[in-house]
């Protein structure tokens, strides 16, 4: 068997659903349906990407949900309560995001402590202060909002591709770039290799990993802006649950958990395989919305047990280290 | 040598489980009031133990899963399927059968946890993710979606009733306590779990067999979580499968870690875990009697977790230090 690199699987199971979707419904191969994919899942894209980033380089972050949350409420609040411009409240919300991550990064490197129970902590946080903020949901008016959400590029066949689909997609498309082609990248994936080789290389581990933190906080509120432009408000229960999404959705597009391979455009195939889950389960009307989770709960499955039986092939096959892997 | 050190170890804990107690007091003055009523006991101090029941449980089969260098995400997840099993078969099939399904349910998950991480070896973080994605969808599968009600008196019973004046969920947390604590700590078993966590090659290499440590520990985990889905549907007297046992993976684990075990592995304590599970209740409850918006929770939530991490952060330093165990 020639190794087949995780990101090709990926593509395979997204091409075969689409292709066993349409066979289902012949309306499912329209733009239309291609076009709302992407602008539903444009927030968990966005995010995803930074995901990916955090867990090539071998750590997690829980806290994106509730960075989500906290900069809906932040933006509405912001913007119909204190009456600042919408892009000035775009610019607080980022630093502070951009501050929080460095912080959880600072400290995961600091106290040499496990990401996971640190970004716990700062989803407690920043799920606590959107809370401490407002309860309720506020509506957003603004203008700049309508205008952000009628604008889109007509596809032929009736497809609307939005602005936050735009936004999406230029995200991944920077991600790669950063992810592939450039040395901040390249020191990623090295973290994710291993910790102690890439200290011992000179690479300055900490700044790395604070850097890489402050990339999803800042993802996350990017994302959480975006978010506020799908519903136009901001609601302190906005996206709970979400950093289990981005984390499932990382691993199905082909990044392996334990760090030091992955890819950007596989997550963006991870995204659409979600979406296009959903996007099933809406044609189909029988179908319950708890499906969603149990297959995405089995496709979960099936992606990490095929990365460990690759791993396994990997290491028999003799002295190449599962790092050659790399797609 | 061993035992003054552990005694050393919970001082802290309990010394912050005492303050947070008075401070309790402090805020409403009737806090330790108990009284007796229709055969059980009530009072805030009987309701922080009471509502801290569900934790307590996780966070017993928690403390074992953390001190073979695992973590077990999915015990809300297998807390919402236990209840959402517990309910819909108690009115029809009467206390004992549900009771058996549900738990053996939690079993089957946990076997399927520890199968995921003892024989594929895949990193438990990653393992029980799984799960806890999938499991909620299951429990919503068996609710189909609604919030399942009961009425069977003696399910209710187990969330609501009392055992000689003490609430049931409190004396199944003992009790469950006592058998844990009987199994691991009055034979070697205890020692093989904590040997498997510092080292997992050196204990295999040494005639440990790890992997049946690491199953069973997992099972344990899933089998306490099904119990606490169970007594957390009685309590409510119905299973809400959006919503029973969700974000409490997090509390246990938190109330493992405040109970010192560390989160590398190779050591843990059993009651200072319980305590851990009492110091949130704690916490919880006097932010409730304070008037405070229960929102404040989470923020106090982060600000104990980072404490409890920067406390523990130069010990985890040190004691890596003088055992020379290469952490990577």
């Amino acid at each position: 068997m020639r190794r087949l690199p995780p990101v090709a699987i990926t593509a395979i199971v997204f091409v075969v659903g689409f292709a066993l979707c349409t066979a289902q419904f012949p309306n499912f191969a329209s733009t239309r349906v291609a076009a709302n994919l992407l602008t539903d899942n444009a927030f968990l894209g966005i995010v995803a990407t930074g995901m990916t980033f955090v867990i090539i380089s071998g750590g997690i972050d829980l806290s994106v949900g509730s960075v989500i949350g906290f900069t809906t409420v932040f933006v509405a609040l912001a913007i119909e309560r204190l009456g600042v411009p919408p892009l000035v409240a775009f610019a607080a919300i980022l630093l502070l995001c951009a501050a929080f991550g460095a912080a959880m990064g600072a400290i995961i490197h600091v106290f040499d402590m496990p990401p996971f129970i640190v970004t716990l902590a700062g989803m407690f946080l920043a799920r606590g202060a959107s809370f401490l903020m407002s309860t309720e949901s506020t509506p957003i008016s603004a203008p700049l909002y309508s205008t952000v959400s009628d604008f889109a590029l007509r596809l032929p066949g009736g497809g609307r591709l939005t602005s936050i689909a735009l936004i999406m997609l230029a995200v991944v498309a920077a991600g790669a770039v950063l992810l592939h082609f450039t040395r901040f990248g390249a020191n990623v994936y090295a973290l994710g290799g291993s910790r102690a080789t890439t200290a011992l290389m000179g690479i300055p581990v900490g700044s790395m990993t604070v850097r890489i933190y402050m990339l999803s906080s800042v993802l996350a509120g990017l994302a959480g802006i975006v978010f506020s432009f799908y519903t136009a408000a901001g609601y302190s229960l906005s996206a709970v649950g979400v950093e289990l999404d981005s984390i499932a959705t990382v691993v199905i597009g082909g990044t392996l958990l334990t760090g030091g391979q992955g890819s950007v455009v596989g997550t963006l195939l991870g995204v659409l395989i979600q979406g296009l889950i959903q996007t099933y389960i809406n044609f189909d009307g029988t179908l319950s919305s708890w499906w969603t989770k149990i297959v995405t709960g089995i496709l979960l499955f099936a992606f990490i047990a095929l990365q460990q039986a690759m791993l396994g092939i990997a290491r028999r096959a003799g002295p190449r280290k599962a790092g050659v892997l790399k797609s | 040598m061993m035992q003054r050190l552990l005694q050393s170890r919970g001082l802290a804990q309990i010394v912050a489980l005492l303050v947070i107690l008075a401070i309790d007091r402090a805020v409403s003055p009737q806090f330790f009031d108990v009284r007796m009523q229709d055969g059980r006991l009530f009072g805030s101090l009987i309701d922080v133990l009471n509502r801290g029941a569900p934790v307590a449980l996780l966070a017993l089969g928690m403390v074992l899963v953390i001190a073979t260098r695992g973590i077990d995400l999915s015990v809300g997840a297998v807390m919402a399927i236990a209840g959402a099993i517990a309910a819909s078969l108690a009115d029809t099939y009467g206390l004992p059968l549900a009771l058996a399904a549900a738990l053996g349910a939690g079993l089957l998950c946990g076997l399927w946890n520890g199968f995921l991480v003892a024989v594929l070896g895949i990193q438990p973080i990653v393992a029980t993710l799984i799960l806890m994605v999938a499991g909620r969808g299951v429990a919503q599968l068996i609710t189909e979606g609604r919030i399942v009600t009961f009425t069977a008196p003696d399910l209710v019973w187990l969330g609501n009733g009392a055992v000689l004046g003490v609430p049931t969920p409190v004396a199944v947390v003992l009790g469950m306590l006592i058998v844990t604590g009987v199994v691991v700590r009055g034979s070697a078993l205890g020692l093989l779990i904590e040997a498997t966590g510092g080292n997992a090659r050196a204990s295999e290499l040494a005639g440990i067999g790890t992997r049946a440590m690491i199953l069973a520990v997992y099972v344990w985990c899933g089998l306490c979580a099904a119990l606490a889905g169970v007594i957390a549907a009685a309590d409510i007297m119905g299973a809400d499968a959006n919503n029973a046992g969700l974000w409490l993976e997090l509390d246990a684990i938190l109330a493992v870690v405040i109970g010192g075990t560390s989160l590398f592995g190779g050591r843990f304590s059993l009651v200072l875990a319980m305590v851990g599970a009492l110091i949130i209740q704690a916490m919880n409850t006097g932010i409730l009697l304070s008037g405070y918006p229960p929102e404040f929770n989470l923020l106090v939530k982060a600000a104990v977790v980072l404490i409890v991490l920067l406390l523990q952060s130069p010990r985890f330093a040190s004691a890596g230090a003088v055992l020379g165990r290469a952490r990577q």
